[in-house]
This record gives C-alpha cells, structure tokens and sequence, in this order.
C-alpha cells in the first residue's frame, strides 16, 4: 500500500468541518452480547449518525474503566472473545456496507502478546483506521508509534486535566484526534465534569495540530451540545453500553423481531445524542 | 554482574521489565511521587523520621535467630530465621508503611488509600494512618473480606474504612485494579501506599528501598553470629516485596544464592497455582512490564495459594530481571508442602509462621539437607501464623493434630 493514502479519519474530519458539524464517536464493547450483536450495533450505529466507531476490546483487567463497562468486558470474556475477534467484527460490517472509519480501544497486554508487527498489520487488514490504548502513556509508546506510523494506522492519545505541562509533548505528537479526558477518573456516565474543563480544552486546543474530541462521562445530547462549539467531536461509551445492558434480554432472546427491536432501541438512542445542527 | 545493582534507569527499567503503563490521568501523580522521594530519599530529617518508627514503633532490629532444633532435624546446613514476625503488626509490611506514610505526610497529603489481599498491608497501612493522623481508606477484594473477617474488623479498629471490591475475581488483583482507579479519580488529595515491589515506576524502586532493611540487618547479624555471608538465602514471593528486600543488600555478593519461593497451589501441572515465574510469560500487568500468569491471548489468569498474600499473578518487575539476569532463582511450593513445613516449624522451634513464609521454609526443608553441615541458609521468615489460624484449622481439620 502506498504510504500517501489519506487516513479515513482524516477525511472524515475534513468533511464534518465543511458541513461545520462535530463527531460523535459511539464506543461500544465488542462481543457483548456476542460477535453477531456486535456488527448489528455498529452498522445501526452509522445509520444512527455515527461519524465513527470504537470497538473496545474485552479486557480481564480494565483499568481505566469503570462498572459498565467492567460488567460488558466480563460478559464478552464469558463468551471467550479475542482481541483478533473484535477486529473480525470491523471487517464484517465493513462487508456489509459499512463506511465509517473504525478505530480499535484495547488495553497493551492483548496486543502486546500478538507481537506489535502482527497486531498492526492486522489492524490494516481489517480495516481500522485508528488505535487507542489506554494504559500505554507517552513515555512507553515509542515502539508501537513507529510502527504506527509505518503502517499508518493513528495511534490516538489521551490527555487528561492532570496532564498539565504533558498537554503540549502529547498533543503536538498526536494523530486523528486527540482524546480529552472530562474529568478525572475511569470511564462512566456521571452529571459533571472537572471545574476547568473548559481551560483544559482550550489548552489542548492551542497545542494541537489535529482535531480534539472529548469523552468520559457524556451521556446525553445536552452534553454532546455543551461541547460541540468547543470541541471537534465527543465520544460516548458508558451510556451506550448501558443501554446495551438494557436491553440484553432482547439481544439474547433467540427471537429475531425481539433482537431487532433491541438493536432498534440502541439504534434510536445513539440518533438522539447527536448534536442537531449548528449546534 | 556488577551491574544488576544499578536498576531501576531513570524511566523505571529493570532491564527490559519495569516502566509505567497507566492512563495518562496518573502520568503527573507518579512523576510528582518521583520527585518527591528522590528528594527525601537521602534527606537526613526523613531518614531519621523513618528509622525512629522502625525502631522505637515497629520494634526493630529484628533478630536473626539460629534455629538449632530445626538444624538437628534437618542435619544438613544450619538455617538461619529472620524474624520479620516479631515487627509490629507481625510481618515485613509495616517497613513500607511507615516509609511511604511517612513521605505522604511530607509531600503533604492527609488522605491515603491502599490495596490488600490477605489485609496485612491493609492493616500495616491503618496502623500507621492511625499513628501519623491520615485518613485512610483500604480496598479489598469481596472474597477476602469474608476469608480475612478478623483483619477487616482490625483495620475498623484503627479508624480506616475497608471497602470490599466486587468487580472481576473480587481478591487481590481487582483490589489493586479497584485502588488505581480510586486513584485516578482522586489524584489531587489521595497518596496510593502499594504494598509490594510492583505496579509502575517508581514504587517497584520505593518499596524494595524501603524493604531494603530486612537485608541490611541480615547481614550485619550474620557477619556478627558467623564472621562469614551465607551460602542461600530464601523468602517467599508473591508480588515479592520481603524477598526483594533480603536480596537486595546481597544482589552484588554473588556466592549468595538468592532463592525465591512461590506458591505452586494444588500444583504446577494443575490450572490452581500463582507460580508466575515458572508458567507466566512477560507481560503487561497494573502499571509494569513483568512476568504475568496469563492465557494465551493476553487475558490475565486467576491466580490460587493457600496464602492470600501469595494469590497473585504478577511478580514485581526486578524479580523477573534478577531471573533472566541468572542471579536468582524462583521455585515452586505447593499448599500441601507450606501447610506440611508450617506444622514442622511450629513444633520444632515454637514459631507459628504464615501461610506465606512457610512457603519459604518449605522449601528449605528440601534443600538444607542436600548441604554441607557448614553452610548457612537463611529463611526470610516475612510474617507470623496468627491471621492464618482458622484457615489452618479449615485445611487441617479441627480434630486432625
């Protein structure tokens, strides 16, 4: 492959900023319920108005998250779900006409057992377009940064309102977009965010180069309006996980129409957190 | 060989293991915890704090005791004890509590929160929140708290909140998980006492300085009881916090076999065991690059020991450089074989241990006897038996003895 071609999230950047809207990033944990389920939700996602989509790898020690998410990853691992399974899913829907770019979350140890080279190059073949990992800081991402680049795969950060005098070293490196942290603490829906988040997001945007996109605790429009003006984009985990969760005795069911009418419910869910226009 | 000393580097390495894997939300806490220990580290007032409480509060030096009648029974090498059992609270931990107690006080935090799994952190770390004024909240994993029902009750005694973890295997793994996330969501008033020589840099560095004392009284006792170093020394490993203490003073004495014992569970060839150096691989597990029990596809493995305090399946980042380096070795011990060791101890010497550093002994039972009568072997003997007592009793039978 040529090493000019344009990253999807790139592009998809560029052209939400001509029509002068924000993203919105659904995140969702891939495998719960199951693999099925899983490419269900994302293709509704996009119909929903997903600009683009992070699939969280299940994770037996998920750190930087928080009870929902937790409970997802614990339902996913029951099912044996692999690293090299959720990528499946991204490649599955993209089979079936999904055009979103996919952007992989997924703790280092998973990747770091596949041997980075190989986790890249597969990341390429299934068609993602971006990588965040969340427990891999500035000081110990050389090696999969290089090989990032190499394989022009984004490797997304995070910063956070801790991040301080890290603001610039990490933003100025950053690629895709760089994820802004809200409030101190692991993911989840919670009704407020840290006191200077609105100086923190300021910061980062003075310090990069690309465009930055908040998440960790958005849970409804209201918070995706709050920050489109101010941000390119937020990204929603905890609360569509929730609603995941919700409706789990649909998507469990064995009954098709019962099934639908739960992707239908996350489907209708993500829709109404998407900022409307102009705003 | 010389140069095995001089680790951690200035990012947190012990060779290719060690660093700080955390969210960035952590990033500034553990630099600014760097900072502040480099700063303390060799401040006289700080010293003089810390080894004031390790003396006049904790109760040390602790003796290294020659144990005779065990030696007789043995009839090969004569075994040292190092009684880390008789520190206040009855085991090694409370060298670390006070010490970083004592840096939170400095860098001037009033709240302080640690992991547990069997609770002797939990309680080392209540006792000194209790003795130096802080607030102190403990996390511990659901299954432990009904396991360990006396040491919760202890640590409410001394003024701390236990908050039981509910998440994953509810032990000491999701303890840990649990506190890191309390952490992050609490950075700006909260200092994290880790109870072992793991999780990310600096605390593998901090933990073992401040364990450190264990080897250096070791040494001068053995120099003064036989004008000579030993031949092994052996402490007992789960995150590795006692042995890396006893080893570190004699890491550059490299006639002194560094031996460390883990807990083997039901048994190697079995799926009970948290024998991370003996089936784990390098990985990345709760902030350092190490050797983790882990399946094939990278998920962490449940951990099993009879010991609590050994349940765990990660090892702190320089027990797994010492390995690869060749200058320590780490053996298996099965439950049956600590529980077996820790019966032969008590009715030969009079000494209870835990379940932990019987492991320890269990080990020299099988090595002692394959030495010259000349050659020393010193246990690192991390806690006394008491918490274990009704969990013997369980695994033994109440009639059984």
């Amino acid at each position: 492959m040529s090493t000019t071609t344009v990253n999807a999230i790139d592009e998809t950047f560029a052209a939400l900023r001509a029509r002068g809207e924000s993203a919105l990033i659904p995140f969702l944990t891939t495998g719960d319920p199951d693999l099925e389920t899983s490419i269900a939700l994302v293709q509704a996602a996009e119909e929903a108005g997903a600009s683009m989509i992070e699939l969280g790898v299940p994770y037996s020690d998920p750190l930087a998250d928080g009870p929902v998410i937790q409970r997802a990853s614990e339902r996913a691992l029951k099912n044996r779900i692999r690293l090299i399974d959720c990528m499946g899913v991204a490649s599955e829907a993209r089979k079936r006409g999904v055009r979103m770019p996919f952007i992989l979350f997924t703790y280092f140890n998973p990747a770091l057992q596949l041997g980075l080279e190989r986790f890249f190059a597969l990341l390429q073949e299934h068609g993602f377009s971006g990588v965040i990992i969340p427990d891999l800081p500035l000081e110990e991402d050389g090696e999969v940064r290089e090989i990032a680049e190499r394989t022009g795969i984004h490797l997304i950060p995070l910063v956070a309102p801790t991040s301080e005098a890290r603001v610039e070293r990490i933003a100025s490196k950053a690629k895709g977009f760089v994820y802004c942290v809200s409030s101190l603490g692991v993911t989840g829906v919670r009704s407020s965010f840290h006191d200077g988040i609105d100086s923190f997001l300021s910061t980062v945007r003075k310090a990069a180069s690309v465009p930055i996109c908040v998440g960790f605790g958005i849970s409804t429009r209201e918070h995706a309006e709050r920050f489109a003006g101010v941000t390119d984009g937020v990204i929603v985990g905890s609360a569509i996980v929730r609603k995941v969760e919700e409706v789990l005795p649909a998507l469990t069911s064995g009954d098709e129409a019962r099934k639908r009418q739960g992707v239908d419910a996350v489907r209708a869910f993500i829709a109404d957190l998407k900022p409307r226009a102009g705003g | 060989m010389t140069q095995v000393t001089q680790v951690p580097d200035a990012n947190g390495r012990f060779g290719a293991f060690g660093g700080k894997y955390v969210p960035e939300t952590l990033m500034n806490a553990l630099h600014e915890l760097e900072e502040a220990y480099n700063r303390y580290k060799d401040d006289p007032d700080f010293l003089a704090e810390v080894r004031y409480l390790l003396k006049q509060y904790s109760g040390r030096p602790t003796p290294l005791y020659y144990a005779e009648r065990l030696t007789a029974h043995l009839g090969g090498a004569k075994i040292y004890l190092k009684r880390e059992d008789l520190n206040h609270t009855g085991a090694h931990k409370i060298n670390n509590t006070i010490g970083q107690a004592v840096l939170a006080k400095r860098m001037g935090k009033k709240k302080i929160i640690a992991e547990t799994g069997a609770g002797q952190h939990g309680v080392a770390s209540a006792t000194v929140a209790a003795l130096l004024g802080l607030e102190c909240k403990v996390f511990m994993g659901e299954e432990d708290t009904k396991r360990q029902q006396l040491n919760v009750f202890r640590m409410k005694l001394l003024g701390s909140e236990v908050i039981p973890v509910l998440s994953g295997t509810r032990t000491l793994k999701d303890a840990c998980n649990e506190t890191l996330r309390y952490w992050v969501s609490h950075v700006d008033d909260t200092y994290y006492i880790l109870g072992s020589v793991t999780g990310p840099h600096p605390y593998p560095m901090m933990v073992r300085d401040f364990q450190r004392v264990i080897g250096l009284e070791t040494k001068d006792q053995i120099l003064e009881a036989e004008g000579r170093l030993p031949d092994a020394i052996v402490a007992a490993v789960g995150g590795g916090s006692n042995a890396m203490g006893i080893f570190h003073p004699f890491v550059d004495d490299t006639a002194v076999r560094l031996i460390g014992v883990e807990a083997a569970g039901r048994g190697v060839e079995t799926d009970k065991h948290a024998a991370t150096m003996t089936k784990g691989r390098p990985g990345v597990f709760q902030g350092s690059m190490s050797y983790v029990l882990q399946d094939e596809v990278g998920q962490v493995q449940e951990a099993h020991s009879i010991s609590a305090g050994l349940d765990y399946p990660g090892i702190g980042p320089e027990h797994a450089f010492l390995k690869d380096a060749k200058r320590a070795e780490y053996v298996p011990i099965t439950d049956a074989e600590a529980l077996e060791a820790l019966q032969l101890l008590s009715r030969q010497e009079g000494i209870i241990p835990a379940l932990e550093s019987a492991h320890a002994v269990a080990h020299t039972l099988k090595l002692a006897p394959t030495l010259p009568k000349d050659a020393i072997v010193v246990i690192s003997l991390s806690g006394r038996g008491d918490k274990d007592v009704e969990s013997i009793m369980g695994y033994l039978g109440r009639n059984e003895l």
